[in-house]
């Protein structure tokens, strides 16, 4: 019973199908064409939607740098110095009230004289009167009536702490035993006192007590306090001010991979007969030290990372969801025209995925290459022009991708099409 | 053609609406048949069980003498999209698209490939006299041009029912007059046409009209 509907003679073979129900189906080319038309005909909206996933892969991307980066620079760091670097402290006042200081008077020699060692000093800060002032003149008062710290430290603390120097030097084991009245001061220190050359040979005054300047420190890798300090020999010091009462420590610098070795020893080097006076801190073991570190950065980037993938998906999935109530009418007709439901998915799901990949692609690929060159850390990704030398980014199909095209690339395509 | 027999839905509850009432209707190949009634009075969910949008939850509605009950959603909505012809009285045209691309979408679910869809998209919309407008986006087409680009979209499929929902419920009376010839044309050509409207004067164009009041179909002595 099919009625007569056309002209006769005209035959459409696939149209004239006598099954009571054929399915409806969708081809692979109708469905890409479909989406990529979907994704073109808002240019804007595709724009701001491709928008929302390079900034997610963006970030994603750059803290995967970051990471590597940060990891790498910080394992440098823990190598360089916190692995090489032991403290004695003095615990005899746990075993002996009475006791004053149990480092000896050579202590640096014989901590010296230990396998891996570089150097070793002993140091305490000085406590002085409440009116014990440190000035640049006999008379007056203090540069800004701040306190200024006094350290007490032996030579191999100087050396230890790995100073540059900004002028003059730092004062060496004969000012140590020969109780010289010199001082070596911190950058800060200088500028508070007034002095800005030892050419003048100045002089500062700790209380009544008279010591010359011999170096100013600009920088130091360990033991930055130094920097706000006035440093004098630790001989010096107890001659003037008397022993410390409790928390004289020794830096020492070792080479790599002996900081255990040396801090197991150095009690005993220093007083075999009560080597429990002395407790030794070594560093962490540098490659536990370094895995933990890695690992708890890798986790908190990780979950950075994947909260900004988070937010730049949920961004594009309220683009989407937005997109689609937007058409819903098209959706209807869609259906009405005898679509299935997975043909809608399916072109929907071509035109987000189409969006999110491209955009996100290119966008990913080039701030890799921009995180990696500003953070000096190696590229995972290699670029895909650079492999054949040619510039495939002007052809390649991200740009068409992010949808940015004018109203006039339209039309263009379309016409295009009709020409085909 | 189309035939319900007791056909009825009742939307489930609580309480139960009764959208419409069981009735009877045999639609015969060629004929042209308008549905009028007030507004909210069923014609929708006639229109829905028609288009087969909707299974009747009582009674029969067979297309081509296929039991649409019995089919599955997808092999339903095969069926609509191959022996349905659907004109809304908003158009429904894809903004960004040509005209000829809006035709040529009737096809797209039908496994027709890209050429041959666009030349069965030119050859429909000259039947529907829009020959000079095929690559004109729906922006630039009047309210008239949209309505026979839509027409067109439903033909193209060759449908054995075109079912049009007011289908000049958005065009002034002299454009509405010329979709009214062109749909009054088709039916000459044998297509079997259901146009649902509340008016008077459109559904005086019908070879029979039937009306819907309260959900309870009747048939029209024809005047």
């Amino acid at each position: 019973m099919k009625p007569l509907r056309r002209a006769p003679g005209r035959r459409r073979p696939d149209l004239d199908d006598d099954r009571p129900v054929v399915l409806s189906q969708l081809r692979w080319r109708d469905l890409l064409s479909e989406a990529l038309a979907g994704t073109l005909q808002r240019p804007a909206r595709s724009a701001l939607t491709s928008l929302g996933t390079v900034l997610g892969v963006g970030t994603f991307v750059a803290i995967l740098g970051l990471t590597a980066t940060a990891s790498s620079q910080i394992d440098d760091r823990f190598n360089a110095l916190s692995a090489t670097e032991v403290t004695v402290e003095d615990i005899a006042r746990e075993h002996d009230e009475f006791l004053e200081l149990s480092f000896p008077a050579d202590a640096d020699a014989r901590v010296g004289r230990l396998n891996g060692v570089r150097h070793a000093g002993v140091f305490w800060s000085v406590r002085l009167d409440e009116d014990t002032t440190v000035r640049s003149a006999p008379v007056g008062a203090s540069g800004d009536g701040r306190q200024i710290q006094v350290v007490a430290a032996s030579s191999g603390v100087l050396r230890a702490a790995v100073p540059t120097l900004t002028e003059g030097r730092i004062f060496d084991a004969w000012h140590d035993t020969a109780h010289q009245r010199v001082a070596v001061i911190g950058a800060g220190v200088a500028a508070r006192l007034g002095i800005t050359t030892l050419e003048a040979r100045p002089a500062v005054f700790i209380g009544d007590e008279a010591f010359t300047v011999i170096g100013i420190v600009g920088d130091v890798r360990r033991k930055a306090d130094l920097l706000l300090s006035v440093v004098v020999p630790r001989t010096t010091a107890q001659q003037v001010w008397g022993a410390p009462d409790g928390g004289a420590k020794m830096l020492i610098e070792t080479q790599a991979g002996a900081a255990a070795q040396v801090a197991s020893e150095a009690a005993v080097a220093l007083d075999p007969a009560h080597p429990q006076y002395f407790k030794a801190v070594p560093p962490l073991d540098p490659k536990e030290l370094r895995t933990e570190v890695t690992g708890d950065l890798d986790q908190l980037f990780l979950l950075l990372a994947a909260i900004c993938l988070f937010i730049g998906t949920v961004g594009i999935a309220n683009t989407t969801l937005v997109a689609v109530l937007e058409r819903t009418g098209e959706i209807g007709l869609r259906r009405a025209l005898g679509a299935h439901g997975r043909h809608i998915t399916a072109q929907f799901l071509a035109e987000s995925g189409a969006l999110g990949t491209l955009g996100g692609q290119r966008r990913g690929l080039r701030l890799r290459q921009r995180t990696g060159l500003a953070h000096r850390c190696v590229p995972f990704l290699r670029r895909p022009d650079s492999e054949h030398g040619l510039p495939a980014r002007r052809q390649g199909p991200g740009r068409a991708g992010h949808g940015v095209l004018p109203r006039e690339g339209i039309q263009q395509r379309a016409v295009e099409a009709t020409d085909r | 053609m189309v035939e319900l027999r007791g056909a009825g839905l009742t939307y489930p509850g609580p309480p139960p609406v009764r959208a419409l009432a069981a009735c009877d209707l045999t639609v015969d190949q060629g004929e042209f048949v308008t549905v009028v009634g007030p507004s909210g009075a069923g014609k929708s969910t006639f229109l829905n069980i028609v288009g087969l949008l909707d299974a009747p939850t009582e009674g029969v509605c067979l297309l081509d003498g296929i039991d649409t009950g019995a089919l599955k959603d997808r092999e339903r909505t095969s069926l609509r999209g191959r022996r349905i012809g659907f004109v809304f009285q908003s158009f429904h045209l894809l903004p960004h698209r040509a005209a000829w691309e809006n035709v040529a979408l009737g096809l797209l679910y039908r496994g027709v490939g890209h050429d041959e869809r666009r030349e069965l998209a030119r050859e429909t919309l000259v039947r529907v006299g829009l020959g000079h407008r095929l690559d004109a986006l729906p922006s630039t087409l009047s309210g008239g041009e949209r309505q026979r680009v839509a027409v067109a979209r439903a033909l193209v499929g060759d449908p054995s029912l075109l079912l049009c929902d007011e289908p000049t419920g958005s065009l002034d009376s002299a454009t509405a007059a010329s979709i009214l010839d062109l749909l009054a044309e088709l039916h000459r050509g044998g297509m079997t046409l259901m146009v649902i409207t509340h008016d008077p004067a459109v559904a005086a164009r019908g070879s029979r009209t039937v009306a819907i009041h309260d959900g309870v179909m009747s048939e029209l002595e024809p005047v």
